[in-house]
């Protein structure tokens, strides 16, 4: 039950957490990232594994771990899209967007609402996630495939954009 | 007029207030209530509710060489905000001006509360709140009485199983984060969190953990509205039916101060009252629940005596004079007497008085320790052990006589036993039913049927904690007062009254009249009570001697108002 972190993982960890020496709370935030950058996710067991790490209750973790929509709870897929669905974006056809993505995986976005953020395509190669602005309403329609920003994805293009993650 | 007074104008008139007071204890000090949830004195303030927010003006700045004119009293003008301030978490400063009842102020409340009620249930008929609720309380009055949400109120969890005391409903929770402030700063047990954010917040504890600390239930008393509530109490009684009778709980030495309710002769819920020097305004779990004994159905109701046939009901009349002519055929240093460190001050005179006319030299009482829990929970877990030292006269620790008389009992050196509201076969006690057999006369004084009863000749009904009158002095040396709650079961009776019955069957004098009378009897023998009568002891009590015991819980509490954390 408990969350096995690789030795640079936890070195990297323990690091940061230096950086916050007057509130080790402070680190929450921090650690959650780097945890979520190895295992993709956050689970139970990363939560307590922080808390017990900083010396929290794990709910003080936890509250964190579900205000920011940037964190995720469930196992996304290989390569994770998120799909910018504010004004700008859904002014510029992003909502058309993300249907041709889903489309094109095989997602069905019924799935998706306020307590499972995103759906996993069922190869487990993508995720997709209708998520609030990207902050590029310049170049709308946008969308954020892992750490790679796509500007001016028109509905059209969807297929193409898989193809490069393919 | 000190220096660190300034002087605050409030709805238009001016009073004194000590620099750094904060605007919303200036109000109250001043008599103007300004709603909110989220502040508790005891507590951070966070100022997340919005509800104290009230217009604030100062005076204005001057242009360079300009001097402001000052009224007849040396007032300099004022100028208000446009935008309003928090009471709570504000302080006032010199010539600071607060408007509680300007249209700025009622337009802020009427928001507030149109926003903390679009996600409400309003489900009141059902909730166990209402009646006591803020939310309602404010909605009448400083509310619009409609709401202009037309969508979906957001569905949360109902009926959280969050502790085995404690009841969560999150869609009536308005996120003053006071529970999550309780356990994090005064429980020191932070199980308490709000998981997701905006109108999606939900306040959580994580799975695999309880809300189960032995102060759990004050955040029952805190929560403003009905998302927590006690399993104990819920659904049991409408507030408004409750009768509130002040009083202190026995559970231990520490004699936190309450308000008992109860409705037609039942206890229903026990709740702190604060005395910040005794309990602020907590009190522990264990001590609050610590009531249901009372509706028993193993209290004793009637005088027994012991036949052939076991024991039967007979008349006071009877039980006590049988009583008293058992004890007084038995020389006097054969006789024993225990009492109970949980009996009033009262009832112990009245024991001290029993054993002066008996000539009894063994007399005690049984002690009870457990472990101090670092906050209220007193290691001695008799509610008047010091009461009981200082009325009954005993010369060394309370309890440290009963093994002797445990011995002298097996010798066959004691050979009658008076035991006073205690069962001495408890595990405090230590007596076993079988030590009790070699007696040749064993009387009870209780309010419940045990083991004790069984083996007693004659068994008198006595009052719970609950339903007698009274004073006790807890570990910190402070007189406090009991008050019967609810009436006595069947023709059971206040332990004083039984005492005083059973005195005059022996000397044939007058005794007293009530229980006040009896004080005053105490007062003039027992000079630490001197002066004293129990009708002038204070609701909040007062110091009687000094112990040099000091409150955990109050300590730490102290420091976070020397630190400005809290208001205290």
């Amino acid at each position: 039950m408990s969350l096995s972190v690789p030795a640079d993982i936890e070195k990297e960890i323990d690091e940061r957490i230096t950086h916050y020496p007057v509130s080790r709370r402070s680190a929450v935030l921090p650690v959650l990232h780097i945890l979520q950058r190895h295992f993709r996710f956050l689970s139970e067991d990363a939560v307590s594994w922080t808390a017990a790490k900083l010396g929290l209750e794990p709910i003080q973790v936890l509250e964190v771990v579900t205000f920011y929509p940037g964190f995720r709870q469930e196992a996304p897929g290989k390569v994770h899209i998120r799909v910018c669905r504010t004004l700008s974006c859904a002014m510029a056809g992003s909502y058309e967007l993300l249907d041709n993505l889903c489309q094109a995986v095989g997602i069905d976005a019924s799935h998706m609402g306020h307590h499972h953020p995103f759906a996993v395509s069922e190869d487990g190669r993508f995720s997709i996630e209708f998520v609030e602005c990207l902050a590029s309403c310049g170049s709308a329609p946008v969308c954020l495939v892992e750490d790679e920003l796509h500007e001016r994805v028109s509905p059209e293009t969807a297929p193409d954009l898989l193809a490069r993650y393919s | 007029m000190a220096d660190d007074l300034v002087n605050v104008q409030i709805d238009g008139t001016w009073h004194q207030f000590p620099k750094g007071t904060r605007m919303i204890e200036a109000c109250r000090q001043a008599g103007v209530e300004v709603p909110h949830y989220c502040y508790h004195p005891k507590l951070s303030s966070p100022g997340n509710c919005r509800m104290c927010l009230v217009e604030m003006g100062m005076p204005p700045r001057p242009k360079p060489g300009e001097e402001l004119a000052r009224d007849e009293d040396g007032r300099l003008p004022i100028q208000w905000m446009p935008r309003p301030v928090i009471a709570c978490a504000n302080t006032v400063s010199e010539n600071l001006g607060i408007r509680t009842e300007s249209a700025l102020t009622k337009s802020c409340r009427e928001g507030v509360m149109e926003l903390l009620l679009i996600n409400h249930p309003l489900d009141c008929p059902i909730c166990d709140q209402a009646g006591e609720c803020r939310l309602q309380e404010f909605s009448v009055e400083h509310g619009t009485g409609g709401s202009r949400f037309r969508e979906d109120k957001v569905k949360k969890p109902k009926n959280v199983d969050i502790g085995p005391r404690v009841r969560l409903d999150d869609e009536r929770c308005i996120m003053c984060s006071r529970c999550i402030r309780f356990t994090a700063e005064v429980a020191d047990d932070p199980v308490l969190g709000f998981t997701e954010r905006g109108s999606h917040t939900t306040l959580a504890v994580h799975p695999g953990r309880r809300l189960e600390n032995n102060y759990s239930l004050n955040t029952v008393d805190i929560c403003p509205v009905g998302a927590l509530t006690s399993t104990d109490f819920r659904f049991q009684m409408r507030v408004w039916f409750l009768k509130e009778t002040e009083s202190i709980c026995t559970g231990c030495g520490r004699g936190c101060n309450t308000e008992v309710s109860s409705r037609e002769g039942s206890i229903l819920r026990q709740t702190p009252r604060e005395n910040n020097e005794v309990n602020s305004t907590w009190m522990c779990d264990q001590g609050r629940l610590d009531f249901h004994y009372v509706n028993s159905e193993a209290r004793l109701t009637q005088p027994l005596l012991k036949g052939s046939e076991g024991h039967r009901a007979v008349s006071w009349e009877i039980a006590v004079k049988t009583l008293a002519d058992k004890l007084a055929g038995f020389e006097s240093s054969k006789i024993a007497i225990i009492a109970s460190a949980r009996l009033t001050n009262e009832d112990l005179y009245l024991v001290r008085r029993l054993a002066q006319q008996l000539g009894v030299k063994e007399l005690d009482v049984i002690a009870r320790f457990g472990e101090d829990d670092g906050y209220l929970v007193a290691a001695d877990r008799n509610p008047n052990s010091r009461g009981a030292v200082l009325v009954l006269g005993l010369d060394s620790d309370p309890g440290s006589r009963i093994s002797g008389i445990r011995r002298d009992i097996e010798s066959g050196k004691i050979a009658a036993l008076l035991a006073i509201g205690e069962d001495l076969t408890s595990p405090e006690g230590g007596f076993s039913p079988a030590l009790l057999s070699q007696l040749e006369f064993l009387g009870q004084i209780h309010h419940t049927a045990n083991a004790t009863a069984d083996a007693a000749v004659v068994v008198l009904p006595g009052a719970t904690s609950f339903e007698k009158s009274g004073s006790m002095v807890n570990v910190t040396g402070r007189l406090q007062r009991l008050a019967p709650v609810v009436p006595l079961p069947g023709e059971a009776r206040e332990d004083w009254l039984i005492l005083r019955d059973l005195l005059q069957a022996l000397d044939g004098g007058n005794g007293a009249g009530s229980s006040d009378e009896v004080f005053t009897l105490l007062a003039h023998e027992v000079s630490a009570f001197e002066g004293r009568t129990l009708a002038s002891i204070s609701p909040l009590g007062e110091v009687l001697i000094e112990t040099g015991e000091t409150v955990p819980l109050l300590e730490r509490e102290k420091g976070r108002i020397a630190k400005g954390e809290i208001v205290g």
